[in-house]
């Protein structure tokens, strides 16, 4: 990674980032918002990539990019807790300290979308990783077609980010659903695939970014190319654990990629086959 | 509402829009009009099996009671079909749908139905094709529910 107008910054040295935030999500999700302890702005990243957080003492894990790429002076993730160090990570208060590398990885093609239908589909916290594609986009609208987003979890208050879903809706056409809910839900109830149904306009002309659990993304992949995409127009955002982040150690193999440097996002075009092998 | 509304009806609504005039015909024969206020119920847990609906508009969730409420396990809007039972014996019904907004809908009478099918083997066929379909893909969207698609183990390890 280079900052502009300072030296290139070694990419296996955590820069170490201040916690100004600590945002209690879901009863097992958070998110943290940091800056750098050097005063400087964090950096500019790209919708889909990642950072290594190393919670000193505890690890390193990767982690999506879940803030407004707009704004670069200020680093937002959003975190599962599912293991030791993001089980630490959860415990992190406003002013500790924490080591970041990166950004690392491929990103949403935005920049190839452009003109484009646009459509989201994801999956219990698989909305994290795009929501920096929801933010761009309502910035930048007018250069894409119609934009949709489907999103999918397990009950109404496993929904991620409830609060900002509303205020999407202005530029993004939302649909929700669970797989069960209480009679006050106002959403629908079924799988995320069912929300397809009416709101693929011309697929011709739209592109897909999934992501959420592979056997989500899995699905909806296979019910967009019964509904005419290519896929080559499916861009789905993978997740395995990574050790260097910089395509050395091999930990994140994936058949014949690295997701930390050929990935996290890959058209399905790249992975289908992949995906259809059981050992995987 | 005359058969040639109903018949419109059909001819306008997915489900039945491939059937030749003259199964519209047949299929109208059976349905009339109906509507619902929200918090009705269209059909009630455990009752026969007389009728499906096809929804012209509005939401219908349908739902069972469980221990300490209610749960929504799938919601049918616009052009949803909602009842299956009426197919096969013993014709109960196996849960509730409830009207989750105003609804308007095509009630189907299905001893008319049934009696067509029986009597017309083609038409038969046909209308259990269609029928089979939709039943299929529910299946599928149920075992995916079941299969619990967002649940945390089915993550990857990228926390």
């Amino acid at each position: 990674m280079t900052l502009a107008g300072q030296a290139p910054h070694n990419p296996m040295e955590p820069r170490p980032f201040r916690v100004e935030r600590v945002i209690k999500e879901l009863a097992d999700c958070f998110t943290l918002v940091l800056t750098p302890t050097d005063g400087h702005c964090a950096f500019p990243f790209q919708p889909g990539q990642f950072n290594m957080l190393y919670d000193f003492g505890h690890g390193e894990v990767p982690v999506s990019m879940s803030g407004d790429p707009s704004r670069p002076e200020e680093l937002v993730h959003t975190i599962r807790s599912v293991g030791l160090v993001t089980a630490a990570m959860q415990k992190l208060r406003p002013g500790d300290v924490i080591g970041v590398r990166g950004p690392f990885g491929s990103h949403w093609p935005l920049a190839q979308s452009k003109g484009k239908d646009i459509l989201v589909m994801a999956g219990g916290l698989g909305l994290a990783p795009l929501r920096p594609v929801i933010y761009d986009l309502k910035n930048h609208a007018a250069d894409y077609g119609r934009l949709t987003l489907l999103y999918g979890t397990r009950t109404p208050d496993t929904l991620l980010f409830a609060d900002e879903l509303q205020s999407w809706s202005e530029h993004w056409a939302t649909s929700l659903t669970v797989d069960s809910a209480g009679p006050r839900w106002g959403g629908h109830v079924g799988v995320v695939t069912d929300l397809l149904d009416g709101r693929v306009h011309h697929a011709a002309n739209t592109v897909a970014f999934l992501c959420g659990p592979e056997i989500m993304m899995r699905f909806c992949a296979y019910a967009l190319l019964d509904r005419g995409f290519l896929p080559e127009q499916i861009f789905v955002s993978l997740e395995l654990n990574m050790k260097c982040a910089l395509g050395m150690c091999g930990r994140c193999q994936y058949g014949p990629f690295f997701i930390c440097k050929d990935g996290p996002v890959f058209s399905f075009a790249q992975v289908a086959r992949l995906f259809r092998i059981r050992e995987m | 509402m005359a058969e040639n509304d109903i018949k419109a009806i059909l001819l306008a609504s997915p489900f039945f829009s491939d059937f030749s005039q003259k199964y519209l015909e047949l299929i109208a024969e059976c349905g009339h009009e109906t509507h619902f206020s929200a918090g009705e119920f269209l059909i009630r847990e455990g009752d026969e099996a007389n009728e499906f609906f096809l929804i012209r508009e509005g939401d219908v969730a349908i739902e069972s009671h469980v221990l300490g409420g209610v749960l929504t396990v799938a919601k049918s809007g616009t052009d949803g079909v909602v009842g299956f039972s009426w197919l096969f014996p013993p014709y109960r019904t196996a849960f509730d749908a409830r009207a989750v907004t105003e609804v308007s809908a095509v009630k189907m009478n299905a001893h008319c139905l049934r009696a067509k099918v029986e009597s017309d083997h083609e038409f038969g066929y046909l209308f259990m094709k269609r029928f089979a379909q939709l039943t299929m893909k529910r299946m599928q969207s149920t075992r995916r529910q079941m299969l619990d698609i967002y649940g945390e183990h089915q993550n990857g390890k990228f926390a």
